[in-house]
């Protein structure tokens, strides 16, 4: 019953069905360290999923190996029908289709917002440069940026580099969006924009998967909280039951961590 | 009751005089402690009395650039000028045969455009690869003629500036793209090409480039096959760009290094290739950073083709050695030295400004 009263308070969103990541006992090590352990993960189309878990826990190795940043050494891992292998030729594919936004923004500093947005379209989709930038100018105007397109991320703040980190992915038009603690970095007072304008592209039915600790992201936008500890999913379930009633004790005491202070 | 009251409405007063003016400039920077005071008057007496001498042999009981060696002899207090004007096409050109002389210049003049158009940012597009081709076809034809009515001059008879300019800039020019190779290729995951360019770096930094320049002049003859020979100047040229090449990779390793992981990780991301990534994100900034490292190797290279002379070639220094040995001439070697240095320097010095000029530009607008 809770679950059915949750979705009602959401945005309309019903689910294609279609997968588009599909993991299946993937395992990794960083030397003898067991980082990832038999992760099983099935994102459909359109769903938003938050990624949470104590530090350490293997979220944000978890979702680097989406897009091959990191290499995973067991099971497969199967993006849009690609899976991730040594290829070359797929790996770049895939991360084509998977935009990433990092925690400490990894903007181009010697390039201006706008050539940041432009640079992967002209290059990458070989978009003609008049269009490319015709683009990138919608896309920072709805991350409400479009104003300092002429600037280098260097002047900007936080907040504003890590909106413009977003349209530079939202420019490759990703069919999915991977978020590496995107607000962790920021002020506390930059926040909020950057949660509004992934709040924003959410209810445009954007497939996400947000590492973060912005609970408050994750009850009013998620449409599944995973959670993570020692390298392992140990729960699952939508926000509303995820965070009344969790099912595991470690689940519990993280939330007791991070909600009672 | 009014010593309350606070005054508004001050006049601008002048700060005190002891803080502000020349007098408080020498006391802040020349005297602001006992040991900086002693230091001080060391370094005048130090100038007192190097200076004038200096200065007396310079200008004031130097002989003009019309005087005779006989005339410099009977009054040795003083340079000789008129050595510089005697000598001055030889130490320039070398042995390029006299009536033909406007061609090493005109080449001098070419090297010199290109170089200054070079410095400006807006000229950094693939076209001017072309310009620079022209050029230096242009300086081919020049120098070695037998086309458009230009008698051949063999490269043996080239000498003095424009070979010196040839040897840098060509030298520079081929090792510049290589040492980017050799330092991506030292960076690379794939171990053999790791191994290959660690090896050939190493090799090339563990020999003086004396030997490299003895190995290619003497050396390389007797590996080839009978009957096949490469040109003597080529031989120099080639082992200049592969010395120059093992120590611009080191610099531009450097300038790798400093590009944070996150800088690869967003390229990546992206989707872009190994070539895209290194061209577009990587290396533009790396180049930036190691412009300083790059630029002191791109001046003592410089200065470093002067070692040609061991192999026989005549090179700025080798034609004033050679002039020197005029037996009406010999003995004005501080002429010939102070002369050709200052040439040297000048070249040297305009590297060095471009640089900083450069860093400047480079950095502005993206402080990290």
């Amino acid at each position: 019953m809770s679950q059915a009263m949750s979705q009602a308070a959401k945005p309309k969103h019903t689910l294609s069905g279609e997968e588009i990541i599909r993991c299946t006992g993937v395992n990794k090590w960083y030397g003898e360290f067991h980082v990832l352990k038999n992760i099983n993960l099935s994102v459909q189309k359109g769903e938003r999923i938050v990624v949470c878990g104590p530090s350490g826990s293997g979220k944000s190795t978890m979702i680097r190996c989406l897009n091959r940043l990191e290499e995973h050494q067991k099971g497969t891992i199967v993006i849009d029908k690609i899976e991730l292998t040594n290829n070359l030729k797929n790996i770049e594919l895939v991360r084509r289709e998977v935009g990433m936004v990092f925690q400490h923004f990894n903007l181009f500093p010697h390039l201006t917002v706008l050539e940041n947005c432009t640079l992967a379209p002209i290059w990458v989709r070989k978009m003609p440069k008049a269009e490319a930038e015709e683009r990138a100018m919608s896309y920072l105007k709805r991350v409400r940026i479009a104003e300092q397109a002429k600037k280098y991320p260097g002047q900007l703040s936080g907040g504003q580099q890590q909106r413009v980190a977003i349209a530079r992915s939202l420019c490759m038009s990703p069919k999915v969006m991977l978020f590496d603690e995107p607000t962790s970095a920021l002020d506390p007072e930059m926040v909020k924009e950057v949660l509004d304008v992934m709040i924003g592209l959410a209810e445009d039915g954007m497939t996400m998967l947000c590492v973060t600790h912005e609970m408050g992201f994750a009850k009013s936008v998620a449409d599944r909280v995973i959670f993570m500890d020692r390298g392992e999913i140990v729960e699952q379930d939508t926000p509303d039951a995820f965070f009344s009633n969790p099912k595991s004790d470690r689940t519990r005491l993280f939330l007791s961590q991070i909600l009672n202070h | 009751m009014t010593d309350n009251v606070q005054s508004v409405g001050l006049p601008d007063e002048r700060p005190p005089a002891n803080t502000v003016g020349p007098i408080a400039w020498l006391r802040n920077n020349l005297f602001n402690s006992w040991y900086n005071a002693i230091l001080t008057v060391l370094v005048l007496g130090l100038l007192a009395s190097a200076i004038p001498p200096f200065a007396n042999w310079l200008l004031i009981r130097a002989h003009g650039f019309d005087a005779t060696s006989t005339v410099c002899r009977q009054d040795a207090g003083g340079a000789c000028w008129g050595f510089i004007s005697e000598k001055l096409r030889f130490i320039m050109f070398g042995m390029f045969p006299w009536d033909e002389q406007w061609r090493p210049l005109v080449t001098i003049g070419v090297f010199i455009a290109l170089l200054v158009a070079s410095c400006d940012r807006r000229f950094w597009k693939p076209w001017f690869g072309l310009v620079w081709a022209a050029g230096l076809a242009l300086v081919a034809i020049l120098m070695w003629g037998g086309v458009f009515g230009l008698t051949y001059v063999e490269n043996t008879l080239w000498g003095g500036l424009p070979l010196t300019i040839i040897l840098s800039v060509i030298g520079l020019a081929v090792a510049f793209p290589v040492s980017i190779l050799l330092a991506l290729g030292r960076r690379s995951n794939m171990p053999a090409v790791k191994v290959l360019c660690v090896t050939y770096i190493e090799l090339i930094r563990g020999v003086p480039l004396i030997s490299l320049l003895f190995m290619a002049s003497v050396m390389l003859p007797l590996f080839l096959p009978n009957g096949v020979s490469i040109d003597k100047l080529l031989r120099a040229q080639i082992a200049f760009i592969m010395f120059a090449a093992a120590y611009m990779a080191e610099a531009i390793r450097g300038g790798l290094q400093a590009i944070p992981k996150g800088q690869y990780e967003a390229a990546d991301g992206l989707g872009l290739g190994y070539w895209q990534k290194m061209r577009k994100i990587i290396l533009p900034q790396a180049l930036a950073v190691a412009i300083p490292p790059l630029v002191n190797t791109f001046i003592s290279f410089f200065k470093d083709t002067s070692l040609v002379i061991i192999i026989g070639l005549y090179d700025l220094l080798g034609t004033a050695k050679a002039a020197l040995s005029d037996p009406s001439w010999r003995g004005f070697y501080r002429e010939a030295y102070l002369f050709i240095g200052v040439i040297y320097w000048i070249f040297c010095f305009s590297m060095s400004k471009y640089s900083q000029k450069l860093e400047r530009d480079l950095n502005r607008g993206h402080r990290r």
